[in-house]
């Protein structure tokens, strides 16, 4: 296998890993309504549903995180070096997260429930909010220079350098925060959309969810749609490689994100086909009696949207990671892989990734046979 | 030049502080699992719901430690690249694969596995249970085998080459990375999970005995959790004995920081208890230590294996001094001129990359040639003198007796618990001395872990990446005042959050102690 079509594979394997981890952002969907929960029964039905999958989604992000290291590990070093308070923001919020499902209701957990609900919220909002940041940077830009020659100078040996703002800038920029709420607003319509399927509830509990996905669906929509627009309209960089990976030359490509999902058809298709899927799961889980299947169908469609935006980024010729102070810094899948050696060792070790997922579905598939119920939190041995 | 420095200290107290917590609940993790996995093995088999009642028991005690284990050890992986970005990328092509490979193969199976384990006991068959615990105990242990192979290889890097066009290493022996330095550690610090898990089972236990409290369900689980804790601390002193020999071979200077030791020499002496003397220099002539007792050949027995062997001290090694197998003194490469070839390779990439980007095949080849024919000592080139390559001797010489001295005792202590266990003049379920002693021992376990931790990172200093990326070019660009600000909220953070856990594990033992833990609860 060549390095092109490795460094092809891994970032098939990026998206993947990214478009699930989007799915699975329905976890910190419910979180965020923690704290708008009046009542105490259906907080605990909430955190139960969704502290009993929180862990998909956390070992998802690592798991996001170490392949990404792996495969392109200058993004690694560029962008957590880099865009340091977003991202270790984000961490602050995913700690909360850890130990709150375990804690909350735990006797002797000093702060009390509500504390561990706060934190909750944090990262179902908070965090939601500035992953889309992280991701929004992928079209849109940061402010870094990458100098190899850097290593050489005793004295400041970093090779990759940020901004002043080191991630804040990227935090209060307008652009990243309409993926960000679009994020937010798709985990928390994603969250309804799963308790309707993983609850046995009353009506009154399944109607207050179906409002949740019209509000949230409808809030998510406008703001998807502000990005997607933005996006399409939005210039890009096109680059073109030269020896040992380095940028040869990069110019700004007007319409370069429209003209990508044009030219990689099968991606402009995935994503009409995933945003169809989305809508229909929206508005049947809404006009619908009873309908409890809409997860599947919204996760489907987010899984080939999410998917459908990494493989803009970062194949047909653009930089997946477009540097604002030096478009020659930008990164693309070439010149910020690793190794051949190293990408042909984790390909093989990526054919693991069928059985992993196929365990997964088995154990969750016998542990979800029977919906969650308050009777079942009362009598289980183990509860959040 | 200060900035830089300030930024790496923090930096390095910020990785410390989180490896530190994060070590505080991983050992437990790594045990207890497997003690829970023994019991409701012992359950499936027998069907007594006394062992259901101990598996749920310390189930409970392993999930609320589970969970801030996780949460500390997911910032660890991204501070890799937070607070270490020039190391990310110059040895990300080797060292990124096991982090991924962890992930993969253990994180998922973790995950998955943990929540049966807690939700399923009604919704799957025994069996499949039991499977589900076995594969959490598992799980875990894959992880540590994936972190430790990835810190192994920054103590002995192998398995690589340079490739000057990017200025990175890159990986050219997968398995290489399994090397012996990597096994030892790997069940060093594994096994020392399953020994500091009997201590805590045992205190535990014992503390519910002295409460007088289901006397029949502490015994019991005191059995588990010593043959458990023995069988790990041997094997942890066993593998200890190995990571020594490592050491010696791969990082000799590290060894001789451990020791406190300047100058060595043949059937050298290992200090039992002594004081090292802080004002000492590797180059004057005063006393290495205040005051010392030292064991005859001990040093050299630990180190080769060989009660007449050389071992380095730290003035040789900077010197170039050694002895070989026949006893005669050969030179090595000494820190002076190890600095002079790894500035003359800085120069010699320099040069590379000129020529590279000029086109000038001829001259790239030869700044290729001078590059690896200097580039094992690469590292070096960041120092002006040989002192800025010694590790903190206090530190290490310290904590390596802390770890021996507490491992020695709890070898002894656990030989005590099981004759207490077996032989009928010593019951202990009446012998409250020992009960107290059993209590009050807990809180050292972490401290003999924690130092071992102590001895293999600070003695390894300054270096990220033996002899070849030292901390201070291992960093991010990031302003200190950032690091100094994350390093007091991190700390703040997992501070509250140990104090929570403590708190809920304390209720938690006191409550269910007061209930009858013969038979199974709910």
């Amino acid at each position: 296998m060549t390095l092109e079509y490795l460094q092809n594979y891994w970032w098939v394997l990026i998206s993947i890993l990214g478009a699930l981890l989007v799915f699975l952002l329905f976890v910190q969907g419910g979180q965020s309504m923690l704290l708008g929960t009046r009542s105490k029964e259906r907080r605990d039905l909430i955190a139960n549903s969704m502290g009993r999958k929180w862990e998909l989604t956390f070992t998802t992000l690592v798991v996001f995180g170490g392949a990404f290291f792996a495969s392109f590990p200058l993004f690694y070093s560029t962008s957590f070096g880099g865009a340091y308070w977003l991202w270790v923001l984000i961490l602050f919020t995913f700690v909360g997260q850890a130990v709150s499902y375990e804690y909350r209701r735990k006797k002797g957990n000093i702060y009390g429930t509500g504390f561990y609900d706060l934190l909750l919220f944090l990262n179902g909002s908070v965090g939601c909010i500035l992953l889309g940041v992280a991701v929004s940077m992928f079209f849109f830009g940061a402010d870094f220079t990458v100098t190899r020659g850097n290593l050489l100078d005793t004295a400041s040996p970093v090779i990759s350098r940020w901004g002043e703002g080191h991630g804040f800038e990227a935090i209060f920029d307008w652009q990243n925060l309409v993926l960000g709420f679009a994020v937010l607003f798709l985990a928390r319509t994603m969250a309804c959309l799963y308790m309707m399927n993983n609850i046995s509830q009353d009506r009154s509990f399944f109607a207050s969810l179906k409002r949740g996905v019209l509000l949230n669906g409808g809030l998510f929509l406008i703001f998807f749609l502000w990005f997607l627009t933005m996006l399409l309209l939005a210039d890009g960089y096109t680059v073109t490689t030269g020896s040992y990976g380095y940028n040869e030359t990069v110019t700004i490509t007007p319409y370069f994100y429209l003209n990508n999902y044009i030219r990689l058809w099968w991606a402009g298709i995935a994503l009409l086909i995933g945003v169809v899927m989305v809508l229909y799961s929206f508005i049947r889980s809404i006009m619908a009696d009873h309908y409890t299947q809409g997860i599947w169908w919204a996760g489907i469609g987010v899984f080939l949207v999410v998917a459908s935006l990494f493989w803009v980024a970062g194949f047909g010729g653009g930089a997946y990671y477009p540097s604002l102070s030096d478009p020659m810094s930008s990164l693309t899948i070439r010149n910020s892989s690793s190794s051949h050696f190293t990408l042909t060792v984790m390909s093989w070790v990526s054919l693991i990734i069928p059985f992993v997922l196929g365990y997964i579905w088995y154990a969750w598939a016998s542990m979800d046979r029977h919906k969650l119920t308050s009777v079942e939190l009362e009598e289980a041995s183990h509860k959040y | 030049m200060d900035e830089l420095m300030t930024v790496v200290e923090w930096s390095r107290a910020q990785f410390a502080l989180t490896a530190i917590y994060h070590w505080l609940f991983v050992p437990l993790t790594l045990g207890l699992s497997v003690i829970v996995a023994v019991m409701e093995s012992i359950y499936v088999k027998t069907q007594s719901e006394k062992w259901l009642a101990a598996t749920k028991f310390w189930m409970t005690l392993f999930g609320i430690n589970f969970a801030i284990g996780v949460a500390t050890g997911m910032i660890l992986e991204f501070e890799f690249g937070t607070n270490w970005s020039n190391y990310s990328w110059f040895v990300g092509d080797i060292f990124g694969a096991p982090l991924a490979i962890e992930g993969l193969l253990a994180f998922f199976m973790e995950s998955t596995f943990v929540a049966v384990m807690f939700f399923g006991w009604n919704k799957v068959s025994p069996r499949f249970h039991l499977a589900a615990t076995w594969l959490t105990a598992i799980g875990a242990s894959i992880s540590a085998l994936w972190i430790l192979v990835a810190n192994s290889w920054m103590q002995y890097p192998v398995g690589m080459e340079f490739d000057p066009a990017q200025m990175r290493n890159v990986m050219d022996d997968f398995w290489a990375l399994f090397s012996g330095v990597a096994i030892n550690k790997f069940l060093h610090a594994t096994l020392s999970g399953w020994a500091l898990s009997g201590v805590f089972v045992i205190g535990v236990s014992c503390w519910m005995l002295f409460k007088g409290r289901n006397r029949e369900f502490a015994v019991r689980s005191i059995k588990v959790g010593a043959w458990v804790g023995l069988t790990g601390l041997l094997l942890t002193m066993y593998t200890g004995d190995g990571s020594a020999v490592e050491v010696t071979k791969t990082q000799p200077m590290k060894l001789a920081a451990m020791e406190g030791l300047y100058r060595g020499t043949t059937e050298q002496g290992l200090v039992a208890v002594g004081m090292v003397n802080p004002d000492k220099k590797w180059n004057d002539t005063q006393d290495e230590y205040l005051f010392d007792i030292t064991i005859p050949y001990g040093l050299s027995i630990l180190a080769k294996h060989d009660p007449k062997a050389f071992v380095p001290g730290i003035a040789d090694i900077v010197e170039g001094i050694d002895v070989n197998e026949t006893g005669d003194t050969i030179n090595t490469v000494g820190y002076a001129e190890r600095i002079a070839r790894g500035k003359a390779a800085h120069e010699a990439l320099r040069d590379f990359d000129k020529a590279r980007a000029a086109g000038n095949l001829t001259l790239e080849n030869e700044a290729r040639e001078r590059l690896m024919k200097d580039y094992p000592y690469f590292g070096y080139g960041y120092f002006d003198s040989v002192d800025e390559a010694i590790p903190p001797v206090a530190m290490t010489f310290y904590s390596f007796r802390i770890m021996v001295v507490l491992g020695s005792y709890f070898l002894l202590f656990y030989l005590i618990v099981l004759l207490s266990l077996y032989w009928k003049k010593l019951p202990i379920e009446q012998a409250r001395w020992l009960q107290v002693i059993a209590i009050v021992s807990v809180p050292f376990m972490w401290v003999c872990s924690e130092a071992g931790w102590v001895v293999a990172e600070v003695g390894r200093q300054p270096w990220t990446v033996q002899d070849l990326l030292p901390t201070r070019a291992a960093i991010s660009s990031i302003p200190a005042s950032s690091v100094i600000t994350t390093f007091w909220l991190f700390a703040g953070i997992f501070t509250v959050l140990l104090v929570a856990e403590v708190s809920i594990m304390m209720r938690q033992i006191s409550k269910k102690s007061t209930t009858n833990l013969q038979t199974a609860y709910v």
